[in-house]
């Protein structure tokens, strides 16, 4: 059976067991109170995907930053880039954008929540994106740098031909699992009143009272960007696939 | 080539300072005459590999000197990267790079360290990996390649830079009997052409027929050393005998 068709079978099953539940329970629906909201649903997706795809860019650059600090041998640097890891990702999302945006961006003078919030989030997933790329680096065998080496490759051609082609294959099915977590993690930014997706939806239920057609929408919103990403992931992990040797 | 190589010391630290460090090369000895080929023998963990990683510019000991035709090996690291692309070197294993096929592990060095034009370079592999009877590989990555394949390849990459000579650890210890005599077999041909090279090897019967002198290392140093035919039929040394009993065929 072709991969789509499968698809295309199960989706239908789902969505016809859902709908048979709605169905039981007689839910009146009311769209057109929603419909009228439109805009403010457009408005919010557009900031969701801006803020995204800014921290997902900066937390990728975070993550490659620690997981070499982590690799350094220098203990002051390792100790530092290992309690960044534990520390965000021992403690709630919640928690470190109410202390980041009302403690330390106050005191620093930093206003723009926009900012704040991005920075926050790229901070949260950076030190998950750290230990997937240590992770990916280390399972490098020692005999491949040994090889680059006695080939008289520099170490900035060893990393840039050698040891990132092979690590990239292996960590990019757990960072594009993280890049989907970052994207519905940044719901979490309404709590500091960023317009977004998220703070949008509570918005329009607020207005109109349909509590399900106000996040649907929602879920369908993040599908639309979290299915695509996992489908290029594949289409990546596809690309790089090689045995190892 | 000639080898002298005086006192060299090298001792491996364990870094968590748990253990006592261990000293591999023990004030090491060793003067060639003008050779083509040197074979490197003796137990594991005598020393053997280090030697020749040291040799090769990939390692550098604490102490002592070693110099090639009187040009001494340089320390630091810069002048060694540059020494070791004068030079070529092939490990027991996993010498190739598994995202490359066979054909771009050979390119990748003449292009990103000899600055070789990719049409150049490509010309300049085409013969040898005919030669070889490898052409019909050139485009599989090494997890599609049999080990000796592999080796062959990795022989080759390590030749097509034109280096002085060659060093081989061990090339066939991780292949099966059949993979073993083409490596060697291949060996054997570079060796005819005039290829220097340092070898170290288990195989004595493969040394007898390549090596020009043999060196016996055990416990960090030199413990014999001669001519191939002198070390292998007239050594008096006991442990070189016993050593011989047990892995030459008779």
């Amino acid at each position: 059976m072709p991969r789509w068709l499968a698809h295309t079978i199960v989706v239908a099953v789902f969505t016809g067991l859902i709908a048979l539940a709605f169905w039981r329970v007689g839910y009146d629906w009311n769209w057109s109170g929603v419909w009228d909201y439109r805009q403010k649903f457009l408005q919010g997706w557009f900031t969701t995907v801006a803020l995204s795809l800014a921290a997902l860019l900066a937390s990728t650059a975070i993550g490659v930053i620690a997981a070499q600090m982590m690799r350094s041998g220098i203990a002051l640097v390792e100790s530092a880039a290992r309690v960044y890891v534990e520390f965000i990702r021992g403690t709630p999302l919640l928690v470190q954008l109410l202390i980041g945006f009302y403690v330390v961006a106050s005191a620093v003078g930093l206003e723009n929540r926009y900012v704040v919030g991005t920075l926050v989030l790229a901070l949260f997933s950076g030190a998950y994106m750290a230990e997937i790329f240590r992770g990916g680096l280390d399972a490098i065998p020692r005999a491949q740098l040994d090889s680059a080496r006695a080939i008289g490759l520099s170490p900035w051609q060893t990393l840039r031909l050698v040891v990132l082609p092979q690590a990239v294959r292996i960590v990019l099915p757990s960072v594009a699992g993280q890049l989907v977590s970052l994207i519905k993690d940044s719901s979490l930014l309404s709590v500091i009143a960023i317009s977004e997706f998220t703070l949008n939806a509570q918005e329009v239920n607020s207005f109109t009272y349909s509590t399900l057609e106000s996040y649907l929408p929602l879920a369908a919103g993040y599908l639309a960007l979290t299915l695509p990403l996992s489908a290029l992931s594949r289409w990546l992990e596809r690309r790089f696939a090689y045995e190892a040797a | 080539m000639k080898l002298a190589i005086h006192g060299l010391v090298r001792r491996f630290v364990d870094p968590g300072g748990g253990r006592p460090p261990v000293t591999v090369l023990d004030g090491l000895e060793l003067v060639t005459g003008d050779i083509g080929s040197l074979v490197l023998v003796g137990p594991s963990g005598g020393g053997k590999s280090t030697l020749l990683r040291i040799l090769a510019g990939l390692d550098v000991p604490a102490a002592g000197s070693v110099a090639f035709d009187g040009v001494p090996l340089p320390h630091d690291e810069a002048a060694l990267r540059a020494y070791r692309r004068t030079v070529g070197t092939v490990f027991q294993a996993y010498n190739l790079f598994p995202h490359l096929t066979a054909l771009e592990n050979l390119l990748l060095p003449l292009v990103h360290v000899h600055g070789l034009a990719e049409a150049a370079a490509r010309e300049r592999v085409r013969e040898p990996l005919e030669r070889f009877g490898l052409a019909a590989h050139a485009h599989k990555r090494p997890a599609e390649l049999s080990g000796g394949q592999k080796q062959r390849i990795a022989i080759l990459r390590a030749l097509v830079v034109q280096p002085r000579r060659l060093f081989l650890d061990e090339p066939t210890s991780a292949l099966d009997p059949e993979m073993t005599a083409e490596v060697l077999e291949m060996i054997g041909e570079l060796r005819a052409a005039g290829t220097q090279f340092v070898l170290v090897t288990h195989e004595m019967g493969f040394a007898r027929h390549v090596a020009d002198e043999i060196a016996f290392i055990a416990d960090g140093t030199v413990l014999a050393h001669a001519s191939a035919a002198d070390f292998l039929d007239r050594c008096t040394t006991p442990r070189v005998r016993s050593f011989l009993r047990t892995t030459l065929p008779t």
